[in-house]
């Protein structure tokens, strides 16, 4: 035979599974959420996406000097993720800004993809919160108006459920179930969440670990911090679940690979370490929403858990401490 | 019984239907065979003194041996005259000192090839002696002594035997043939190494995608009330020794460690076969069972070869390769061995030859690690493969020697999975071989 045969390493075959391909499932499972969005919010939620995806692939592309926008996909989900940490209908100045910034200091300065440290999305949020928090997390939020898809959504407002007890009792617990209450983008429907959130746990891209840990956590302090803010503690725990961002952040923002520990006790860890955090700000803090700070704190400490995590090889022995 | 399974593996397209109901063929002993002297781990063998250029050999006449204890002897494959002693091609990648026989055509045996009388009439020293004579070592790949197997230290005694049918590999069906073939032969064969190694128990481990091959086994020891069949899901790498002693018994090879340590042997069911015939006839590991499988090849079967035989010359039985193969490998395509060309003999240790086209295998660049974890998740050793990678990378192998970097088998596992293409394998194969460099010096 003249030909010679490929040599290279075993193992010679692969999954077909490839970085865009995870992407591309991220993106799939915000479906779900991004259409109960337009819903609630009308035109002006998908302009918010539209806006705020394509200025993140675009600054991408032009940073990378690369021509297929697209790429891996790490950054339209950047930027749907960030919308979908946006009120209804911000300025599109703001969307663009964060988005650029989510992608830049988010992303490629550290290195671009695998090698920031801070959920890129997140980051971007919280340039806009510091900056102009007005607009951010503003106690007056657009009330939303199912199915009225060109309705004038900034005429009626009602407070986030989350400002107080006064603004929690007036919403019912089905309400915050389906989304039908005041917050951002992506985070009142925890129906739409759960959709997504089990696509990725079907296609094996995030386990339960994290948003088990995280949710967990959150209801567990709500019914143990609450103290009836609701008829009962048990109710307070499930509205401290369903209420603001915790099921948008423990399902797509806590669960990002990349700034999340490796290590399956690692991940238990960082998903508690999300809820607790998380529901100090909300009961102790000045901000009704602890979500964004309590991931990126998280994020920081990630190289620290994934250290002190390495899990014992299988038939290694127990070291006397 | 059956498994509780094993923590990570992977499911890759089994691809077992190719070949899985092809009887084995024996193939015609081809006109010349090419016999490495390195055909084990341990010891490389040598020529007996009588054993030159132009020196007539029957088949099964013991040609090479070794004083090393983890070594076994070779024998002549054919019978003829040896034409040539010299470095050949070897599935390893390097050239071996290897002996080659023109055959006479004949296949007349050496007459020193005779039973050994009724097993009940052996001791555990006889058939070690006669497994070690008989050139026997693991049929399962890794090619160890069987015979060093059967000699655990007596302050380590083995309670339980266990023979591994469990062929998780892709692609090959080997072992599934010889366990619907040869049953009773493997009973017979288990039964001698229980003897052997003064054992009570056995387990026979196979994976519920051979169903027919656990009837059959069943069958074969519904007499026998101290061996049982398991029936395992199955999963990559299951086959793996200390995986399937895991699924088996829920004992754990300490890391490090080896089976005997916690009072196991483990045997492939082709390994068994071989004990069997050279108890009852007498006959050295000559020939063993090979798949020839994937979409590259014209006729994929299943064939009974004699060791030395060149792979071009199986390929030709088979009808050849087509021209879109891209890869030859020797084993399966989790663990196998890629050629260049087909060159080079089949060693007692080859349990396929696979030959795959562009539509099988991904070719792709990596790209950065993004951290999902899938390896990790997919080790079935719990090791952080990522880490060990980037830490190989970056030369730090004595950190990476911390994060157990000498406890990956090489599965290749968390490479089959890894979303950005990155090869995790290979940069562990570097750490540990850096590893074990500093540790010699």
């Amino acid at each position: 035979m003249e030909k010679k045969m490929l040599v290279s390493s075993s193992p010679h075959i692969r999954t077909i599974e490839s970085v865009q391909s995870v992407m591309t499932d991220v993106l799939i499972a915000l479906f779900p959420v991004a259409l109960m969005s337009v819903l609630l919010f009308g035109y002006k939620a998908l302009l918010t996406m539209i806006i705020s995806v394509v200025t993140a692939m675009l600054v991408e592309a032009i940073w990378l000097r690369k021509r297929d926008i697209f790429s891996d996909g790490s950054a339209a989900v950047t930027g749907l993720l960030l919308a979908m940490t946006l009120p209804p209908a911000p300025p599109w100045w703001l969307v663009v800004i964060g988005a650029a910034a989510a992608i830049i200091i988010g992303k490629q300065v550290f290195g671009g993809i695998g090698y920031n440290i801070f959920n890129p999305a997140l980051v971007g949020r919280a340039i806009l919160v510091v900056s102009w928090g007005g607009h951010m997390v503003g106690r007056i939020w657009p009330q939303p108006q199912p199915f009225a898809f060109g309705a004038d959504i900034s005429a009626v407002t009602m407070a986030t459920p989350l400002a107080g007890q006064e603004e929690a009792l007036a919403v019912s617990l089905t309400q915050l179930f389906v989304g039908n209450v005041a917050g951002c983008l992506g985070e009142t429907s925890a129906l739409a969440l759960l959709i997504g959130g089990l696509w990725l746990f079907y296609k094996g891209h995030i386990d339960w670990r994290i948003p088990g840990g995280y949710l967990g956590t959150v209801f567990i302090l709500g019914v143990l911090l609450g103290g009836g803010f609701y008829e009962n503690n048990f109710l307070t725990g499930l509205f401290h679940v369903l209420a603001g961002g915790v099921m948008l952040g423990a399902l797509f923002m806590a669960t990002d690979m990349v700034t999340s520990p490796v290590t399956p006790r690692g991940r238990l860890i960082f998903g508690i370490g999300c809820g607790l955090i998380t529901m100090l700000i909300r009961v102790w803090g000045t901000m009704p929403e602890g979500v964004t700070f309590a991931i990126l704190i998280m994020n920081a400490v990630t190289p620290i858990i994934d250290n002190f995590t390495v899990p014992r090889q299988f038939g290694g022995v127990k070291k006397s401490a | 019984m059956s498994s509780t399974g094993f923590k990570g593996g992977v499911h890759p397209g089994y691809h077992k239907e190719i070949t899985a109901t092809m009887a084995v063929i024996a193939m015609k002993p081809p006109s010349k065979v090419v016999i490495p002297l390195q055909q084990h781990i341990g010891a490389p063998c040598e020529p007996l003194d009588n054993i030159e250029v132009g020196t007539h050999v029957k088949l099964g006449q013991k040609i090479a041996d070794s004083s090393g204890f983890v070594s076994a002897p070779i024998h002549a494959t054919v019978s003829g005259t040896i034409t040539e002693i010299g470095l050949f091609n070897h599935p390893l990648g390097r050239p071996v000192q290897a002996i080659t026989i023109e055959s006479d055509g004949q296949d007349e045996w050496d007459e020193t090839i005779n039973p050994a009388g009724d097993l009940d009439d052996l001791s555990s020293d006889d058939i070690r002696k006669l497994v070690r004579e008989a050139g026997i070592v693991g049929l399962g790949g890794a090619t160890f002594p069987a015979h060093v197997k059967l000699s655990p230290p007596a302050e380590k005694p083995i309670d339980l035997v266990i023979i591994n049918g469990a062929e998780c590999e892709p692609y090959l069906t080997a072992d599934h043939r010889v366990m619907l073939e040869k049953p009773e032969e493997i009973v017979f064969g288990l039964k001698a190494i229980l003897k052997a190694l003064g054992a009570e128990k056995a387990v026979i481990g196979i994976e519920d995608n051979k169903s027919d091959a656990i009837r059959v086994m069943e069958q074969a020891i519904s007499g026998e009330n101290n061996i049982t069949v398991a029936r395992l899901h199955t999963k990559y790498p299951q086959g793996a020794e200390k995986m399937l002693i895991n699924v088996t018994t829920g004992r754990k090879v300490p890391s490090g460690g080896l089976p005997l340590d916690i009072g196991v042997v483990n045997h492939n069911v082709g390994t068994a076969v071989a004990v069997a015939e050279a108890i009852r006839e007498g006959k050295p590991l000559i020939e063993r069972v090979v798949t020839v499988t994937g979409s590259g090849v014209n006729r994929p079967s299943n064939l009974l070869i004699r060791i030395g035989t060149l792979v071009s010359d199986v390929l030709e039985v088979c009808g050849g390769l087509k021209e879109t193969t891209q890869k030859l490998i020797i084993g399966g395509p989790m663990m196998g061995l890629a050629q260049p060309d087909p060159d080079i003999p089949v060693i007692k240790g080859t349990s396929g030859i696979l030959a795959l086209t562009d539509q099988d295998i991904y070719i792709a660049e990596s790209s950065p690690c993004i951290r999902c974890a899938k390896c990790i998740d997919a080790c079935p050793v719990q090791l952080l493969p990522t880490e060990i990678a980037k830490l190989a990378e970056n030369k730090l192998y004595k950190k990476a020697e911390k994060i157990y970097a000498l406890d990956c088998f090489e599965c290749g596992c968390c490479s089959y999975v890894c979303p950005s293409k990155i090869p995790l394998t290979q940069w562990i194969r570097i750490a540990k071989a850096e590893i074990l460099k500093a540790k010699k010096k």
